[in-house]
C-alpha cells in the first residue's frame, strides 16, 4: 500500500520536480541537464512578452481576487439567515461552481459573453448621444476578471462559511449584550473573527485565477495571461526558458497556499 | 418631597423588572408558559429546575435575546418587550463566558464601555478596567490574551466584563457549570460577597439546587415552562408546596399513599401495608386523594430497640460515611428502601449499624409533610 501511495506521488510530482530541475539547466535542451545556472530566469525576466502577460496575470488575479473576496463574503454572510430549500439550493450551486471542470466553464462563459456582446453592443450603439463612436464591448481584461472572479467567489463563499460555523455564535450575542448596535458587532466581532478566512479566501482565489489556463484560454480575446503564453510558446519547443516561467508561477501558487493554510491554522487556534 | 419628583418606577420598593404571563413558544413547543415573577432590586434570585424547565428562556427574555410570544417584560416599570439586547441595561455572564478572543482581558473588559455614545476618554474607561479587575480579584491581568487564563480566571473576566457597565439586572446564566467543585465553591461565596457590595440586581438560572439554595434570597423552582414555587431557600425547604419541589430541594424520602384523615394542622396519609404517617400539609389537601409523604433523611432516626408511633422495623442495606453524618440506605418490607442520616452524636448513643442488622426508624410527630403529587 504505502509502494502504491509512493508511486502515485512519484508520477504526480516527477514532471513538476523535471520542470523545475531544467529551468536551472545551463544548456538549451529540455532532455538534457549540461550544468548548473540562473541565466533562464534572466532571460525570461528580461522578455518583454512575459513582462506583459505576467502584468496581465497579476492585475486580473488581482481584480478577480478582491472582487470574489467582497462578494464571497457578503454572500456567505447573507447565507447565514437564509435556511431550508434554497439554502440547500444555493449549497449546491455553490459545490457545482467548484466541481465542475475547467473546459466546461471555459465555453459556457465564452458562448454566454458573446451573446450578451451580441445583445449589448447593437444596443449601445443605438442609444449613444456623442457624435463619436460608441465603445463596443469585447473580450479581453473585463471578461477575464469577471469569470475568474465569479468562479472565485464559490470558493471564497465555501472558505468564509466554514470559518463561521466554527465561531461560537453566543460572542454575538454577548456583543449585542453589552451595548454594541448591530453594525459594532459586526465590526468588532463577526469581521475580526472570519477575518482568516477572508483572508485565506483571497489568497487562494487569486491563486486560482493566476494559475488558470483553460478559462483564460477561452474569455482572454486580446489579452494574454502568463499561462495563455506558456501554452502559446510550447508549441514552439519546451524550452528552459518556459521551465523557468512555469517554476516561478508554481513557486508563487505555492506560497500563496502555504499562506492561506497558514492563517487558517492560526485563526483556528486562536478561537 | 424628592420621592414625588421621581417616577413611582424609581422608589426603592418598585420592582425592577417584572415578568406578566410571559410566554415563549416555539411552534408548539412552550418553553415559558405564563410566567409572572416581580423582581426585587438589589436581590439575589436563582431560577432552579432540571434543563428544559424554562428558566433558561426566561433569563433570556429579560435579556433581550428572545421576544415573548404574549405577555410583557417590564424593566424598571418599562415595557421592553420589542428593545433590542443593546438598548436594555441588563448584563450577562453567558455559561461558557462567550469572551472575545481577539481581545486582551482589558480589552474585553472595556468593551461595554466603548460602546457608550458619547464615548467614554481612554483614560477613564482604563481607569474602570483597572477597578473591575480589582473587583474580581485579578490586577495586573489587563494584558493577558484570554486563552491564557484559567477557567476560573475567564469566569472573573466575564464578571468584570458584566459588571463594569453597572448594570440594572446581572443576569448569570449557569456561570459554574464548567468550574470544577473547589472551584465553584469558592466563587459562590465570592459572587454572593460581590453581590452584596455592588448592590445589583442578580439573576441566576442554575441546575444545582445546592447552588441556587446557598446563594439567594429567594429562589424561583420551575417545570416544564412554568413556576412552581417561590421563596426563600429556608422556606422552600421547610414548607414545599409539592412532592416535586421537595424532590427538588435537598434529598428527601417520599411515601406514597392515600389521604384518610383531614384535621386541623394534621393530615394522615395510610402508605402501603397500611402504615399511618401524619404530617402537616403546606398546600391543603382533600380526603381520599393520592399524596406523598415526605420525611427527610436527617429527620428520621434509627434504634435498636423502642416502640410507639411513627417506628418502622427495618433492615440496613447500606453505610455511607459521611464526616458529621452518616447516611444509611435501609428497607421496609411494605415502603421500601429509604435514608436516614444519622449525627455523630446520634451514633454515640446507639452505636453503629452494619448492613443487614434490624432497626427500627422513627420520627418525631409531625415532622413528615403531606404533599401533593404534582
Amino acid at each position: 500500500m504505502r509502494i502504491y501511495a509512493l508511486a502515485v506521488y512519484l508520477f504526480l510530482y516527477i514532471p513538476i520536480g523535471i520542470i523545475a530541475l531544467f529551468s536551472f539547466n545551463a544548456g538549451r535542451h529540455a532532455s538534457q541537464f549540461q550544468g548548473f545556472s540562473t541565466q533562464w530566469y534572466g532571460k525570461a525576466l528580461s522578455n518583454p512578452f512575459v513582462m506583459d502577460a505576467f502584468q496581465t496575470s497579476l492585475s486580473v488575479a488581482l481584480a478577480s481576487a478582491v472582487l470574489a473576496t467582497l462578494f464571497g463574503t457578503m454572500a456567505a454572510l447573507a447565507l447565514q439567515s437564509v435556511s431550508g430549500r434554497l439554502r440547500l439550493a444555493f449549497d449546491a450551486l455553490i459545490y457545482i461552481a467548484v466541481m465542475v471542470p475547467g473546459i466546461v466553464i471555459g465555453i459556457a462563459t465564452l458562448i454566454a459573453l458573446v451573446t450578451l456582446f451580441g445583445w449589448l453592443n447593437p444596443i449601445l450603439v443605438a442609444i449613444w448621444p456623442f457624435a463619436a463612436k460608441a465603445p463596443q464591448l469585447s473580450l479581453g481584461y473585463g471578461s477575464l476578471i469577471a469569470a475568474h472572479g465569479l468562479f472565485a467567489m464559490a470558493l471564497v463563499i465555501i472558505i468564509v462559511r466554514a470559518r463561521m460555523a466554527g465561531m461560537d455564535r453566543s460572542l454575538i450575542e454577548a456583543s449585542a449584550d453589552l451595548g454594541a448596535t448591530p453594525w459594532g458587532t459586526f465590526r468588532q466581532v463577526t469581521l475580526p473573527q472570519i477575518f482568516p478566512g477572508i483572508l485565506a479566501g483571497f489568497l487562494l482565489a487569486f491563486t486560482f485565477s493566476f494559475d488558470d489556463f483553460i478559462i483564460a484560454f477561452f474569455v482572454a480575446g486580446s489579452q494574454t495571461t502568463l499561462p495563455v503564453y506558456v501554452f502559446s510558446s510550447i508549441r514552439r519547443g519546451v524550452t528552459p526558458e518556459i521551465n523557468a516561467i512555469g517554476t516561478m508561477v508554481l513557486a508563487v501558487s505555492l506560497m500563496m497556499l502555504i499562506a492561506a493554510q497558514a492563517i487558517l491554522q492560526r485563526g483556528h487556534k486562536a478561537a | 418631597m424628592e420621592s414625588n419628583l421621581k417616577p413611582s418606577s424609581e422608589t426603592e420598593d418598585a420592582p425592577i423588572a417584572e415578568l406578566r404571563e410571559a410566554s415563549k413558544h416555539y411552534g408548539a413547543v412552550v418553553a415559558a408558559d405564563g410566567l409572572n415573577l416581580s423582581i426585587r432590586r438589589g436581590e439575589f434570585l436563582s431560577f432552579l429546575g432540571p434543563s428544559g424547565c424554562g428558566k433558561t428562556t426566561a433569563l433570556r427574555m429579560l435579556a433581550g435575546f428572545e421576544a415573548p410570544t404574549s405577555g410583557d417584560i417590564l424593566l424598571d416599570g418599562q415595557r421592553v418587550n420589542e428593545v433590542p439586547p443593546h438598548r436594555r441595561p441588563v448584563n450577562m455572564v453567558f455559561q461558557h463566558y462567550a469572551l472575545f478572543p481577539h481581545l486582551t482581558v482589558a480589552q474585553n473588559i472595556a468593551y461595554g464601555l466603548r460602546q457608550r455614545r458619547p464615548r467614554p476618554a481612554e483614560g477613564e474607561i482604563a481607569r474602570a478596567v483597572d477597578r473591575a479587575l480589582e473587583t474580581v480579584r485579578l490586577p495586573g491581568f489587563g494584558p493577558r490574551r484570554i486563552w491564557e487564563m484559567s477557567g476560573g480566571q475567564q469566569q472573573r473576566v466575564a464578571l468584570a466584563r458584566a459588571i463594569i457597565n453597572q448594570p440594572k439586572l446581572l443576569l448569570l446564566d449557569e456561570p459554574m457549570a464548567a468550574l470544577d467543585k473547589k472551584l465553584r465553591r469558592d466563587m459562590q461565596i465570592e459572587l454572593q460577597t460581590l453581590q452584596r457590595s455592588l448592590g445589583i440586581t442578580f439573576i441566576l438560572v442554575t441546575h444545582d439546587q445546592e447552588e441556587a439554595l446557598s446563594m439567594s434570597d429567594r429562589v424561583c423552582i420551575m417545570r416544564s415552562g412554568r413556576i412552581v414555587q417561590m421563596g426563600s431557600p429556608r422556606k422552600l425547604y421547610d414548607r414545599p408546596a409539592s412532592r416535586y419541589v421537595a424532590d427538588f430541594v435537598g434529598k428527601s424520602n417520599f411515601f406514597s399513599g392515600r389521604v384518610t384523615a383531614v384535621e386541623a394542622g394534621r393530615t394522615e396519609l395510610a402508605a402501603a401495608g397500611g402504615h399511618l404517617i401524619a404530617g402537616g400539609a403546606p398546600v391543603e389537601i382533600a380526603m381520599g386523594q393520592t399524596a406523598s409523604a415526605s420525611l427527610r433523611p436527617e429527620q428520621i432516626a434509627l434504634h435498636r430497640k423502642g416502640a410507639g408511633g411513627n417506628t418502622l422495623p427495618v433492615t440496613v442495606i447500606n453505610r455511607i460515611f459521611l464526616g458529621e453524618h452518616t447516611e444509611y440506605l435501609v428497607r421496609n418490607t411494605d415502603l421500601g428502601e429509604f435514608l436516614v442520616l444519622v449525627s455523630r452524636q446520634a451514633e454515640a448513643i446507639e452505636g453503629e449499624f452494619e448492613p443487614g442488622d434490624q432497626a427500627l426508624a422513627s420520627w418525631q410527630d409531625g415532622a413528615a409533610l403531606i404533599l401533593g403529587d404534582d
